[in-house]
C-alpha cells in the first residue's frame, strides 16, 4: 500500500474511519501523553538544550547550502573503505538498485532494520513481488509486517496496535509454541519476538538498514535503535545495504554528536537510544565480523527540488517524531489517516512535497496552527508556517475548495469596507441575537453544519461592540 | 521626550468580540482605563486578516494588514483582547509585509507596540485588579497563539490570583489546543469535535464551574461543546472576570 498507492486524497474518509476505530482509539489513548512527559523531562534535564537546538538548526542549514560538497566527500570516503554508493533519483530507482544487489547476492531472505526510506520507496512489496522475503527485525515493524500493515508513526511503527492485540497476533502466528505460554506483558512479547527473529538473522543473505545520519568526514552511517536489531541485521549477512535520503548527511563526527544529543531526547525522552551503531564499510582483514559487501543507496525523490524553496527547512528533519507526539490532530486520528508514509505535522509538510499537492493537499489544511509541533521540534522547523505555504500554493493555483474561496472573498469584501461591514454585522448580530433569544445558543444553524454537528453555536449578545461604543461616546459628548 | 503620563491606547476589538461579545470590549476599556490609559477605539477597524492568511489568501491578508497598520500606527500602544489576533499583528504582519518598501518598517513598528491585553496590563502597566470579587472555582485554558507566540501564561494566572473569592484549579493539558483553529473547526469538524471534547472533559474534571480563556474563538468552541454535552460549565473571557463584569450571562447562555 503506502508507497505504491497513497490515500492522502481520502483524508476526510480516513479520519472518519479512524475516529470510529475503537481499537485504534484505545491504542492512541494508551500511548497518549507518555512521550510528551518524557520529552519534557529529558529536555528539561539539559540546561543547554535550547542552545543545542540552535546548533542543530544551524548545522543543517549549513549542510543544505553545501549538499553537493558533503555528499561528494561522503561518497569518496565510502568508496575508499571498499563500499559502494548508489544514487537513486526516484523511488523506482531505489527499488531497482536494491533488487539488483539482492539478486547478485543470491538472496532469498533479507533482514531489515527499521527504515522509513524503505517505506517511502516501497521496498518490501517490491522484493516480495520478486520472490525475496523481507523480514522486519524491529519489534514494531515485525508486528505490523505480521498484520500486513504499514507504520503509523515514524519511530513507533505499531503504536496503533493495542498490547492485547499483539498477544492475540503472536498466538495466531507462532503456532509452533505452546498455546498456554504466558504472554502477559511487554517483556514476554519482546522475548518471544526476539527468539523467533534471532533464528532468522542467520538465514538472510542481505541485511538492509536505514540511517539516522551519514557522516561526510568519516564515510560512516549511523543508526540508533533500542533493540539492537540494527547491529544484527547489518553485521551477520554477507551484504549490508544502507538506505538513506541524501539530506541525512552531516559534515563531521562532532556534528553527528550534536544531532544525537537532540534525537533521543526529543523522540522518546531517553538521553541516548540503547544502541548507536556506526557502520564504516565492508569487513576489513583484521575485523572479527562484518559484511563482505557494503552498499549505500541514496534517495533523492524530490528532495533536491525542495532546496531553495520555502520548503527547504523541512529537510532539517531528523525524524524524531516529536511533532506527531505533540500534535492533537495526530493524537486524534493516528498515522494511517494521513494516507502515506509520513504522518503528523512533518508528514503534512513533506507529503505534498514528495508526492504532489494534488494528492497531499488536505494534510496541511488539517491543522489548527496550534504551534505545539514547532515548539518541540529539535531542529526548529517552522511546521505551521510551511503548512500555510502549502495553503497559499493551493490558493494561488485555484486548488482550494470553491466554497472556501468564495467564503473568504465575500468576507474580505466586507472586512475591507469598514462602514459597510459595520452595517452588515450590526444587522446580522441583531437578528442572530434575537433568534438566539432566551436560550443564548443554536443547536442548528443554516450553513454552519460543520460547527453545529459537534457543538452548539453561541448566540451573539445582540448589539455589536462598535455600535454600542459609538452610542456610549455620543452620550458622553452630549453630557 | 518623556513618555506621556497616560498612554494613548488603541483598542483593537477583534471581529469576534465586536460581533459576539461586546461585553469583552467594554471589559477591556474598563481595565485599560483603570490601569491608567486613555483608550480610543479606531473606527476603521474590522478584522486582523487572519482568516484570509490561514486560508492561503496572502494578498488579501496583506491588504488587511496595511489597513490595520494605517488605522492603528498613530497610538502609543495597540491592545488586543485576543492572543491570536495579537500574534497576527505582532508576529505575522512583519513577515507578510517583509520587503515591501515603506510597509515593512511600518509593520515592524506596529508589531513592537502591539500587545495582548492581559500581558499588556501586567508587563507594561504593572496593573493588578483591586476590589474585584468572583465567587467560585475557575479553570484557565491557554489559547495557542497567546501562549506559544506571545508568551501569555503567567500573567492571567497572576491577575486571577488577585481576585477575591476566586479559586483557580489547573486542568490537565491546559496548553493543548481546543480544536477551534479558525476555519479548521468547520473544515475538519470531526477532529475538531474530538479535540474540544477532550478539552471540556479536562476542564470539567477540575470541578470548576467556570472556564476562562483569553480568546473568544476558543471560548465559543468550548462553550458550545460544553453546552452540547450538557456540562454545567460556564465559559467567559478572562477579562470579564478581571473587570468585575462576570455577572451577566456567560457565552452561549440564555438571558433570563
Ligand atoms: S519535523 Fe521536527 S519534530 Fe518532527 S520529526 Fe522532524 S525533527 Fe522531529
Amino acid at each position: 500500500m503506502s508507497a505504491e498507492e497513497p490515500t492522502s486524497r481520502r483524508f476526510k474518509e480516513n479520519v472518519r474511519e479512524a475516529m470510529a476505530d475503537q481499537s485504534l482509539q484505545k491504542a492512541l489513548r494508551a500511548a497518549g501523553g507518555g512521550f510528551v512527559a518524557k520529552r519534557s523531562a529529558a529536555a528539561g534535564a539539559v540546561p543547554e538544550f535550547e542552545a543545542i537546538r540552535d546548533a542543530g538548526r544551524d548545522l543543517k542549514n549549513h549542510v543544505l547550502g553545501h549538499l553537493d560538497l558533503y555528499l561528494a566527500e561522503y561518497e569518496g570516503k565510502v568508496t575508499a573503505a571498499g563500499g559502494h554508493v548508489h544514487w537513486a533519483e526516484t523511488a523506482e530507482d531505489m527499488r531497482r538498485i536494491v533488487l539488483d544487489i539482492c539478486r547478485k547476492a543470491g538472496a532469498r531472505t533479507v533482514n531489515k532494520g527499521k527504515t522509513m526510506i524503505s517505506e517511502e520507496a516501497g521496498i518490501n512489496g517490491f522484493l516480495e513481488d520478486n520472490g525475496i522475503t523481507p523480514v522486519e527485525t524491529d519489534l514494531g515493524e515485525y508486528i505490523i509486517q505480521l498484520r500486513h500493515e504499514h507504520p503509523s508513526h515514524i519511530i513507533a511503527p505499531a503504536i496503533h496496535v493495542p498490547a492485547e492485540e499483539v498477544e492475540t497476533l503472536f498466538r495466531e502466528k507462532h503456532t509452533h509454541l505452546p498455546a498456554d505460554r504466558n504472554l502477559d506483558d511487554l517483556s514476554t512479547l519482546l522475548s518471544e519476538a526476539r527468539t523467533i527473529l534471532r533464528k532468522k538473522y542467520f538465514e538472510a543473505e542481505v541485511g538492509i538498514t536505514g540511517a539516522n545520519m551519514l557522516i561526510a568526514e568519516t564515510g560512516q552511517s549511523v543508526i540508533v535503535t533500542n533493540e539492537g536489531n540494527g547491529d544484527l541485521s547489518q553485521s551477520l549477512p554477507k551484504v549490508h545495504i544502507v538506505l538513506a535520503s541524501l539530506e541525512k548527511i552531516v559534515p563531521t563526527l562532532e556534528d553527528a554528536a550534536t544531532v544525537l544529543r537532540l534525537l533521543a531526547r526529543s523522540a522518546t525522552g531517553q538521553e541516548m537510544s540503547v544502541y548507536t551503531t556506526f557502520s564504516s564499510g565492508p569487513r576489513r582483514a583484521e575485523d572479527p565480523d562484518g559484511p563482505e559487501e557494503y552498499h549505500v543507496v541514496l534517495l533523492d525523490n524530490g528532495r533536491t527540488e525542495m532546496v531553495g524553496t520555502e520548503f527547504q527547512e523541512m529537510l532539517r528533519c531528523i525524524r524524531c517524531g516529536a511533532c506527531m507526539n505533540h500534535c492533537p490532530v495526530y493524537q486524534a486520528v493516528g498515522g494511517h489517516a494521513y494516507g502515506w508514509v509520513y504522518p503528523g505535522p512533518m508528514g503534512a509538510v513533506l507529503t505534498p512535497s514528495l508526492i504532489g499537492v494534488e494528492e497531499g493537499g488536505l494534510l496541511p489544511n488539517a491543522s489548527t496552527f496550534c504551534g505545539r509541533c514547532e515548539a518541540v521540534c529539535p531542529m526548529r522547523i517552522p511546521l505551521p508556517k510551511m503548512m500555510r505555504h502549502w495553503r497559499e500554493r493551493e490558493f494561488e493555483r485555484n486548488l482550494a475548495p470553491k466554497a472556501a474561496r468564495y467564503g473568504i472573498r465575500l468576507w474580505a469584501f466586507f472586512a475591507e469596507r469598514p462602514a459597510l461591514y459595520r452595517l452588515a454585522t450590526r444587522a446580522a448580530m441583531f437578528v442572530l441575537g434575537k433568534l438566539g433569544g432566551k436560550r443564548g445558543r443554536f443547536a442548528k444553524l443554516p450553513l454552519a453544519g460543520g460547527w453545529t454537528d459537534h457543538r452548539d453555536f453561541p448566540a451573539p449578545e445582540g448589539e455589536t461592540f462598535m455600535a454600542a461604543w459609538a452610542k456610549a461616546e455620543k452620550t458622553k459628548a452630549a453630557r | 521626550m518623556s513618555q506621556p503620563k497616560r498612554p494613548r491606547v488603541a483598542l483593537f476589538v477583534t471581529c469576534l468580540v465586536d460581533m459576539f461579545r461586546p461585553t469583552v470590549g467594554f471589559a477591556a476599556v474598563g481595565l485599560l482605563t483603570e490601569a491608567g490609559c486613555d483608550v480610543e477605539v479606531p473606527q476603521a477597524q474590522t478584522c486582523c486578516g487572519q482568516p484570509a492568511y490561514n486560508s492561503g489568501d496572502r494578498e488579501t491578508a496583506k491588504r488587511m494588514a496595511r489597513s490595520v497598520i494605517a488605522a492603528f500606527e498613530g497610538y502609543d500602544w495597540v491592545v488586543v483582547p485576543s492572543g491570536s489576533c495579537g500574534a497576527q499583528i505582532v508576529k505575522d504582519y512583519p513577515l507578510l509585509l517583509d520587503g515591501e518598501p515603506g510597509w515593512a518598517a511600518r509593520a515592524r513598528a506596529l508589531s513592537s507596540k502591539t500587545r495582548e491585553i492581559v500581558s499588556f496590563l501586567v508587563d507594561e502597566m504593572g496593573f493588578s485588579p483591586t476590589d474585584v470579587r468572583f465567587e467560585g472555582k475557575v479553570t484557565y485554558h491557554d489559547s495557542c497563539s497567546g501562549l506559544r507566540s506571545l508568551g501569555v501564561k503567567a500573567q492571567p494566572r497572576a491577575l486571577l490570583g488577585n481576585v477575591e473569592g476566586l479559586e483557580l484549579v489547573e486542568m490537565a493539558d491546559p496548553d493543548v489546543c481546543c480544536g477551534f483553529g479558525g476555519t479548521f473547526c468547520v473544515k475538519n469538524p470531526e477532529i475538531s469535535g474530538k479535540m474540544v471534547s477532550d478539552k471540556t472533559a479536562n476542564a470539567a474534571a477540575t470541578g470548576a464551574g467556570t472556564l476562562l480563556a483569553g480568546d473568544l474563538g476558543c471560548l465559543m468552541n468550548m462553550a458550545g461543546k460544553a453546552q452540547r454535552e450538557g456540562r454545567p460549565l460556564k465559559a467567559r473571557h478572562v477579562i470579564e472576570v478581571l473587570a468585575g463584569m462576570a455577572d451577566g450571562p456567560a457565552i452561549g447562555e440564555g438571558r433570563e
